[in-house]
């Protein structure tokens, strides 16, 4: 269900009816982005940004701290592991 | 691709397989029996199967593909209404792919097609409009079909037309909500399933806050989750550490896609065009209350159920097929009777067998993930 | 209805036929002069050879003029009925050439001879035609071979999509060479000579019904001078295929039936341009399952497969060759990917045409 993929703004093509052009790693098509603009975050704001591309609609701004912030947690799951596994073969647990 | 590859690393879900193991064995059900873990979305369906998630995880873990595709539930009865529309004269009619190849009681789409009908694939409800815009002398019908996720996309394409006048574009509303049908699920009495994997997209629309009733009421976890493999394998992960806890929590692994709140743009759009059916009717789970909608009256002239003459027939599922249980859970896809028998993706009988989202489709073609997991260990 | 063919070289050439109209019309096929002229102006003209400007009912060669590149004959027939007829990287007669030439290089065959028959709608342009005749020319001269024989058709508006191309060829398989599909054993490697999918999504893409703009160009290419080339440095090649319609998925599939093996591939290895990914990525489509137009699969025992990776890589149909999979026989006539991540899974036929998944 759903289909969405992350894509970037590089152009804004129809103020009017907020339509924007989005780069999905080289095939482009222009979307609209109506539910990603508001009066904190205006349509010539968006160029540069990712969103979640769905059915020709951006439907979310992509949060790239919160990313960065999955793929920590997911890195120090790691660390930790090792680390254990360190103790564990140097007899100390 | 950014934000895509990332979540595709294969280093850190080793990490993740390992923590998961880990739980596994700390956590008492699975000494009785497998522990169940639904993902409500076809969308995680699709990516369980494509990157083989099922094989990876351990044997305690038992992933039940539920009811969160659109295609794999749409009843018969609204495929011949389709049908029907795609044949009247003087009509496109539009659609995603994917409903294509769904079966009718006489016919699918793409034999309609073959029959002569004109029907289009398009990738977004803004080309159907445009379609209609460039064949003024035609109508144009787009048929609306999926979850939240889907609905403002539909909603704001109805705005424009609106807003453009025009007049020979209309939108066939099949949009089906998440809720209704996933507490039918909790209230099913065979039901067991443990804990949920939500759907991430449907959320970026509605918020995380819809399901708190799951968490609370029903005292089972859900983890709001990204569609990359390594978004699956942190929320299994993230319900499994809830199990382990004695939590019942909702909680969100996709933050960086979904807010808590939602997106308001896209609700107030899906409130001022749609409103709630009083039940709809689901392939495979039969009516669920409140489980669909419609379009408002100010939306009439919009309404390709109220422009046209839709004929509306409730055709019931074929009785051998058991698509309920395994959406509950109850039985796997190749425990039922009919699988890879009377019923094959080319021949689908049942809902589940039309998608490639569909659980039994998934299984028939990608494979048996024990079988896999067996031949991993080798 | 007249067919324009070759005989012998030597005949002095008859005065030729001059179109002038704009449109192809019912007469064009009507069998009189008007047919003759669009033939002669067009065909015959952009084609250029003795063989086929006699314009006899067959074309005729000398057995022992075919006798010298080997001794098994080799037939095929394919027709092309590409929507658009233009398209990024090529169109349909360029298509028609490459894919024949390339259904027969793939037997081990040396191909020599097309046919082409074209199917035409009323009211097409003659300059179109008169483009792609000349791009089937140029294609046939970069593969060798002679367009020696031909028939036209012109049918009325709605009974055909513009214009419909078949095209037989005839080759010659060098001696002693039997490539089978059947042949193929554990311990055979399974190599692709470069980047897949590149037609399925430029083709999707030309439609125009997605609205997607890419710059994807069709790999379509006579692949015969690659093939005979990697024939040459290897005897022990056992299997050829090209991957077009259904992909590599379906060749693979095709193999492990056929041989009664299984075939394991690795995503990671499998080489696909990411704007292809990002193309599937946004319609939810599968590349393995998406058409090639100048992609082989080649099976060959594990101990020769560098050898066959660098003589594809010294050409440059080949540059991005790449070992992909391996033959086993741990579950006969299974093909499966070992996913990028880490995964496993089964990478069946393809069920009837891949449509978007979009909800």
């Amino acid at each position: 269900m759903c289909l969405g993929i992350p894509g970037q703004i590089i152009e804004i093509t129809d103020e009017a009816r907020k339509l924007a052009m989005v780069d999905v790693s080289g095939v482009h098509r222009e979307i609209n982005m109506a539910c990603v603009v508001n009066d904190d975050h205006r349509l010539n704001d968006c160029i540069g940004d990712w969103v979640l591309v769905h059915v020709g609609f951006a439907m979310s701004r992509i949060n790239e701290e919160e990313a960065a912030l999955t793929l920590k947690v997911l890195e120090e799951l790691g660390e930790a592991q090792e680390e254990i596994a360190a103790m564990r073969a140097s007899g100390q647990m | 691709m950014k934000y895509v590859d990332e979540f595709r690393d294969p280093e850190k879900a080793r990490t993740l397989l390992k923590e998961i193991n880990e739980l596994v064995e700390k956590i008492d059900i699975c000494k009785k029996r497998p522990l169940a873990i639904m993902e409500v979305c076809g969308g995680h369906t699709h990516s369980i199967f494509r990157y083989g998630i099922e094989g990876m995880l351990p044997k305690e873990i038992e992933l039940v593909h539920g009811p969160g595709c659109p295609v794999c539930v749409l009843p018969m009865g609204r495929v011949d209404d389709c049908v029907a529309l795609a044949e009247q004269p003087n009509m496109i009619f539009t659609t995603f792919g994917d409903a294509m190849r769904v079966p009718g009681s006489k016919k699918s789409l793409l034999q309609a097609k073959a029959d002569g009908a004109d029907v289009r694939m398009v990738y977004s409800p803004l080309d159907a409009l445009d379609l209609a815009r460039d064949n003024r002398d035609k109508e144009v019908v787009f048929f609306g079909l999926g979850f939240e996720t889907t609905m403002p996309s539909t909603a704001l394409t109805v705005l424009r037309a609106q807003a453009d006048g025009i007049k020979n574009f209309s939108l066939f509303c099949n949009h089906i909500t998440i809720i209704p049908t996933v507490k039918a699920i909790l209230d099913s009495p065979d039901m067991k399933i443990d804990g949920f994997l939500g759907p991430g997209h449907v959320s970026m629309v509605i918020g995380t806050k819809p399901y708190e009733f799951i968490a609370n009421h029903y005292k089972r976890p859900l983890v709001v989750a990204g569609f990359e493999p390594l978004d699956v394998l942190h929320s299994v992960w993230m319900v499994l550490k809830q199990i382990d806890e004695g939590r019942s929590e909702i909680e969100n692994q996709y933050v960086r896609i979904v807010p808590d709140e939602g997106n308001d743009e896209a609700l107030n759009a899906v409130s001022k065009v749609f409103e709630l059916r009083e039940f709809f009717e689901w392939r495979g789970l039969g009516s669920i209350d409140h489980s669909g909608v419609r379009m408002r009256e100010e939306y009439a002239d919009f309404d390709a159920e109220r422009k046209f003459s839709v004929p509306n027939i409730k055709i019931a599922d074929p009785k051998s097929c058991q698509c309920g249980e395994v959406l509950k859970g109850v039985i796997k896809p190749f425990e039922c009777k009919v699988f890879g028998k009377a019923c094959t993706p080319e021949m689908p009988l049942g809902a589940l067998m039309v998608s490639s989202e569909g659980a039994c489709a998934a299984y028939y073609q990608f494979g048996d993930p024990d079988r896999l997991r067996e031949l991993e260990e080798v | 209805m007249n067919k324009h063919s070759n005989i012998t070289n030597n005949q002095s050439p008859r005065p030729r036929g001059k179109i002038r109209v704009d449109k192809v019309n019912l007469a064009h096929g009507g069998g009189g002069k008007a047919m003759r002229d669009l033939i002669d102006d067009v065909f015959v003209s952009e084609f250029d050879n003795a063989l086929l400007a006699s314009l006899e009912d067959q074309a005729r060669f000398k057995m022992k003029d075919l006798a010298i590149h080997g001794d098994q004959l080799a037939l095929t027939t394919d027709s092309y009925v590409v929507d658009p007829l233009f398209f990024p990287g090529g169109n349909i007669g360029k298509l028609a050439v490459c894919g024949t030439v390339n259904d027969l290089a793939v037997g081990g065959a040396n191909p020599l001879y097309l046919t082409c028959s074209m199917i035409i709608e009323e009211g097409v342009e003659i300059d179109l035609l008169r483009s792609i005749a000349r791009s089937m020319a140029l294609e046939a001269e970069t593969a060798g071979v002679q367009i020696v024989t031909g028939d036209t058709k012109v049918v009325n508006k709605g009974c055909c999509d513009k214009l419909f191309i078949n095209t037989a060829g005839v080759g010659v398989i060098r001696t002693g060479l039997n490539l089978s599909a059947s042949s193929a054993e554990p311990g055979d490697v399974v190599i692709v000579n470069g980047l897949l999918g590149d037609h399925g999504a430029t083709i999707l893409a030309a439609r125009d019904d997605m609205a997607l703009s890419t710059v994807i160009e069709s790999d379509c290419a006579s692949l015969n001078g690659l093939i005979g080339g990697v024939l040459d440095n290897c005897e022990t090649i056992k299997f050829i295929r090209d991957a077009t319609r259904g992909g590599i998925a379906s060749v693979l599939n095709e193999i492990a039936e056929a041989s009664g093996v299984s075939i394991e591939i690795e995503e990671e290895k499998t080489p696909i341009r990411s704007d292809v990914k990002g193309f599937c990525e946004i319609l939810g489509l599968d590349p393995l399952y998406l058409a090639n137009e100048g992609k082989v699969v080649i099976v060959v025992p594990q101990e020769d497969a560098s050898k066959v990776i660098s003589t594809l890589q010294s050409n440059p149909l080949g540059k991005s060759a790449a070992i992909i999979g391996t033959v086993g026989d741990w579950d006969k006539g299974r093909v499966t990917m070992k996913t990028k991540f880490g995964g496993r899974r089964i990478v069946d036929m393809l069920v009837g045409e891949q449509l978007p998944r979009i909800c």
